[in-house]
């Protein structure tokens, strides 16, 4: 006799199918939960709701890195649960970490000799290593000044007015005075001339930038450290400089090694760079590399006893996870020299195709230049009928993500649209951008600015015009738009 | 015909140098698999993260999570505009997080906080909240602002102290004294002064576990600032306590009930049960949080105000964070947690019956064991510390903070993946290292006996034989690790 027993339908939760259980049919929590759920279901509730993020690869916007190979993904979960400052615990990771800062720091041409250890330490990203290198010229010229007798408690920091927000949080948090150098029309990046200028004795560094985050251009570096030098000498306060190369740190070494930018400018006294953008590792690792030991003052440095084991360690951030070290380190020997320069000459390669796309339509000027990081900063050359934030938008229907902006002042009457080129963005895909963009050039072409026109030049011949009530409102909202995109801080692109 | 490719570059990869790629990136590629495996087989030598007992910081989370993690690795974080669920996850967890910690909130309001890369940050951006609102306070009367000071235990974690070098605050410290391991409300309440611009106390000191006694803090607090009208405030670094107090100890006024704690941190990563990369920082309300410290960007065309130090940071720890509440709930992180402290008396108890050592951390707090020798004059508890590595144990030893260098311990953790059975083992590890330890100093107390001895081991007839030589290395070794282990900070983590 077979004995069998009925299965209730409610009472084995784990036998129903994910979207069978009593999990999906309430909405998720936003302020607290109470009881718990099995894993798949918590699992699938996230799940799908994150379909409705964006998709990474597709966001043009972000020089940040979106793909890497499998086997580095398995790095990478790997080492998932490995608490990265547990230099004790990990000495391995710990050793990879100083390997990488070897070799970036060699990458720079740090003056260091053949078995010498560089002066750097790894980060969460250039926030941090800015504020890490901003800290260390602080606290020096401090040093400095108290040496002398003089007043300490006014730096000053000059850089361009295309910084990236993070240099005005250091500046912020650690009360620094920043000086920028106004853009100009046409020249978006900090004039070197009118840097030099700006500085007095309370400047404790001049923060040139490789890389611009608007346009991608790279700041001529070399002018800005022989001007310096000339006034460093006449008024003697040995005013170093600091090179942001956030984005163009990975890729001057590779497509453009004779450019002078790096430590073999006198001048230059710290670096930082992304490991997480044209290093091409995920988000979450940045570098900061000194020229030598003095430049990193010892009372900024901890040396604490971690686990039983001293370490010496200057960062903001204390735990935090140690695959994206593991995968910097992963794609420096995977890759190697030649194989970054492929991959840059590639990316390159396709910016040069999606700007002659662009060029092509001849509505277009092209605000970025050929030599930079590898993006295409473009607006439109007509404004009267539509502008870039409508092309942006109308993108977004496609996939696209290409963000509209202004550029900083003085040059805020230009907004621009920006397209940068990653390791995984192919030439097909460059092609297919610039089919989308004409479609919506179309699109634009036939929508109401016509109207507009119209009306315009019934206004100009002084008839009395019935508006319609949508076109008042159309006026309105368009004027209100353009009012509210100016009144949005600019400066603070990524 | 089969066209083969001859693979010497299998060979090569064989040979790669990968000691010597420690100064110079190598100039050529090399095949993928290749990267991968040499990589994998360096970090073999690693240590076991889930062995790793002097962590706090989580170390297994569910498979599904695991994928979890996986699918959002590429996401930036920063690209709020991007991600907008993921955007919108952050906000949920920080608003459960507050209403956790009881913050005077309505029921839909949203609270005021923010998700970071750990507990330092968290701090950091509380002290900086905090130093701002006094430098606006003391403008506003015509005072002078440019010595801001912070008053808080010597059993702070070093975030703490790098806080105060970093941003220029001066740190006023109150001592530990051997009846007290921990902040002393009284002492530090004398210690404020009109430039503190806040009393920092810790729930779940690194040291020992314990819980701060926030309440009475407050109490004193209030008196004093009812007396000066300095209004000083509290901040409680929650780092590991957070996620324990409220499960186990939900009676326990800490958080946002007593009326002056402004601001709270708590570790995802720790009792959070999240891998390593995330904290949480809470403010009491919008008032607490200075607007000038808050930027308004256009990040990829839209307004988004943040406060953070950190700009771009990986997604997959917040997510996993929002997993782990909906997953567990209430109910599951209170079911962990007093499976924590059970196993908690279980290595407890093992350890008493020994007779050789003395518990330091108490019953209530963090699940965690402090433990010291009754007997430190033959070995100490980093000799016990070193002897237990052979085994795979990573239990750290260190000295505590001043005034009370003189004490060492060792110090278990007893996280969510540390079960009951791997207790019993451990006590049987430990008594064999002890045991191994008695006898091997007996050993040695006879033989110095025989040779009449002193302290530096000579033989008495002053011959160096091969066997007083290994002695006074050994002596001499043993001095010089005392010495160097005086002169490290005691800042432990």
């Amino acid at each position: 006799m077979v004995l069998s027993r009925t299965v209730h339908s409610e009472s084995d939760e784990s036998l129903h199918s994910t979207f069978a259980s009593r999990y999906v049919r309430t909405s998720l929590p936003r302020y607290g939960a109470r009881s718990a759920r099995s894993n798949e279901a918590a699992y699938q509730i996230i799940n799908d709701e994150l379909m409705l993020d964006g998709n990474p690869r597709l966001n043009l916007a972000s020089f940040v890195t979106t793909w890497m190979e499998p086997e580095c993904d398995k790095l990478m979960m790997a080492s998932i649960n490995k608490n990265y400052v547990d230099m004790d615990e990990y000495p391995v990771t710990t050793e990879l970490q100083n390997r990488c800062v070897n070799m970036i720091a060699n990458l720079f041409n740090a003056p260091l000799g053949d078995d010498e250890t560089a002066v750097g330490v790894g980060t969460v990203g250039s926030s941090e290593a800015i504020m890490l290198a901003g800290l260390a010229f602080k606290r020096k010229w401090q040093n400095k000044m108290k040496a002398l007798g003089k007043p300490y408690d006014k730096p000053n920091i000059v850089t361009g007015a295309n910084v990236q927000v993070c240099w005005e949080k250091f500046a912020r948090y650690f009360e620094v005075e920043l000086k920028e150098v106004k853009l100009s029309e046409g020249y978006y990046v900090m004039d070197p001339d009118k840097a030099v200028e700006m500085v007095d004795e309370n400047t404790i560094c001049v923060a040139a930038i490789l890389g611009s985050t608007l346009n991608g251009e790279f700041e001529d570096v070399k002018k800005l450290n022989d001007l310096l030098v000339e006034k460093n000498a006449q008024t003697g306060w040995d005013t170093p400089i600091h090179v942001d190369a956030a984005s163009g740190g990975f890729i001057a070494p590779f497509i453009y090694p004779e450019l002078e930018w790096d430590f073999r400018l006198p001048l230059v006294k710290s670096i930082n760079v992304s490991g997480h953008k044209y290093g091409l590792v995920y988000a979450g690792v940045g570098w900061v590399i000194w020229r030598n030991k003095e430049d990193l003052p010892e009372e900024l440095i901890f040396h604490i006893n971690y686990l039983g084991a001293d370490q010496p360690t200057f960062t903001l951030n204390f735990s935090k996870g140690s695959s994206q070290i593991i995968a910097q380190y992963y794609q420096l020997i995977r890759l190697g020299f030649e194989g970054y320069k492929n991959i840059m000459d590639n990316c390159q390669e396709n910016a040069m195709v999606l700007k002659e796309g662009l060029e092509k339509t001849g509505r277009f000027n092209i605000v970025s230049k050929d030599n930079g990081v590898p993006l295409v900063a473009f607006s439109l050359k007509d404004h009267s009928e539509h502008n870039e934030f409508e092309i942006s938008d109308m993108l977004r229907r496609f996939g696209w993500i290409v963000p509209a902006y202004t550029m900083p002042p003085d040059a805020q009457h230009i907004t621009v649209l920006r397209v940068v080129i990653r390791e995984d963005f192919s030439r097909t895909l460059a092609e297919r951008l610039v089919t989308d963009i004409v479609k919506v050039l179309h699109e634009l072409d036939t929508l109401p600015a016509k109207v507009n026109a119209k009306i315009e030049v019934r206004e100009e011949k002084g008839l009395e015009v019935t508006k319609t009530e949508i076109n008042k409102q159309r006026k309105f909202t368009d004027a209100w738009k353009k009012f509210v995109a100016d009144k949005k801080k600019t400066n603070g692109v990524c | 015909m089969v066209i083969s490719n001859t693979n010497t570059d299998y060979d090569q990869n064989l040979h790669f140098d990968g000691y010597n790629c420690r100064f110079k990136m190598p100039d050529q590629a090399i095949p993928k698999d290749a990267a991968y495996q040499i990589i994998n087989d360096e970090l073999m030598l690693d240590g076991n993260p889930r062995l790793n007992l002097a962590s706090f910081v989580t170390t297994w989370m569910e498979p599904e999570c695991d994928k979890l993690i996986m699918s959002s690795l590429n996401k930036n974080y920063v690209d709020m505009d991007e991600y907008p669920v993921t955007t919108e996850l952050q906000n949920r967890c920080v608003n459960m997080i507050a209403r956790l910690f009881h913050a005077p909130i309505r029921e839909d309001d949203t609270a005021v906080g923010v998700s970071t890369v750990g507990s330092s940050e968290a701090i950091m951006l509380a002290g900086l909240a905090f130093k701002r609102k006094w430098q606006e306070k003391r403008k506003s009367h015509g005072k002078s602002y440019n010595n801001p000071n912070i008053v808080t235990g010597s059993n702070v974690q070093v975030c703490w102290e790098k806080f105060a070098r970093y941003f220029e605050v001066d740190l006023k410290v109150v001592n530990l004294t051997e009846d007290c391991y921990v902040m002393d409300p009284m002492k530090a309440v004398e210690m404020v002064d009109e430039n503190t611009i806040c009393v920092a106390a810790i729930l779940g000191s690194t040291m020992t576990g314990e819980f701060e006694d926030v309440k009475l803090l407050n109490e004193l607090l209030m008196k004093k600032n009812k007396e000066t009208g300095w209004n000083t405030p509290i901040h409680v670094d929650a780092a590991s306590g957070g996620f324990v107090a409220p499960f186990l100890y939900p009676d326990l006024e800490w958080d946002f009930r007593l009326p002056l704690v402004k601001s709270i941190n708590v570790s995802g990563h720790k009792y959070g049960l999240v891998y390593a990369g995330v904290g949480w920082v809470v403010w009491r309300t919008k008032e607490d949080l200075p607007d000038d410290l808050v930027f308004h960007i256009n990040y990829l065309g839209s307004d988004q105000p943040t406060f953070t130090l950190n700009f771009s940071k990986g997604s997959s720890q917040i997510i996993a964070q929002y997993y782990q509440f909906i997953r567990l709930g209430f109910e599951g992180y209170k079911d962990v947690m007093n499976n924590c402290n059970g196993n908690v008396m279980v290595l407890k108890e093992g350890l008493e019956k020994t007779g050789r050592f003395n518990i330091i951390s108490k019953d209530i707090g963090v699940p965690l064991l402090a433990f010291s020798l009754k007997d430190s004059s033959r070995y100490t508890v980093f000799h016990i510390s070193e002897s237990l590595r052979r085994f795979g144990w990573v239990i750290p030893a260190y000295t505590m903070p001043p005034d009370v260098q003189h004490i060492s311990v060792l110090r278990v953790v007893i996280r969510e993946d540390f079960s009951h059975s791997l207790a019993d083992r451990l006590i049987t590890d430990i008594v064999r290292v002890v045991n191994e330890m008695e006898a091997a100093h007996s050993t040695d107390n006879t033989r110095n006996a025989n040779s009449s001895t002193d302290k530096t081991r000579h033989t008495h007839d002053g011959e160096a034989s091969e066997h007083s030589k290994r002695e006074m290395q050994l002596g001499i070794s043993k001095y010089w690790r005392r010495f160097v282990h005086g002169k490290k900070t005691s800042s432990v983590c």
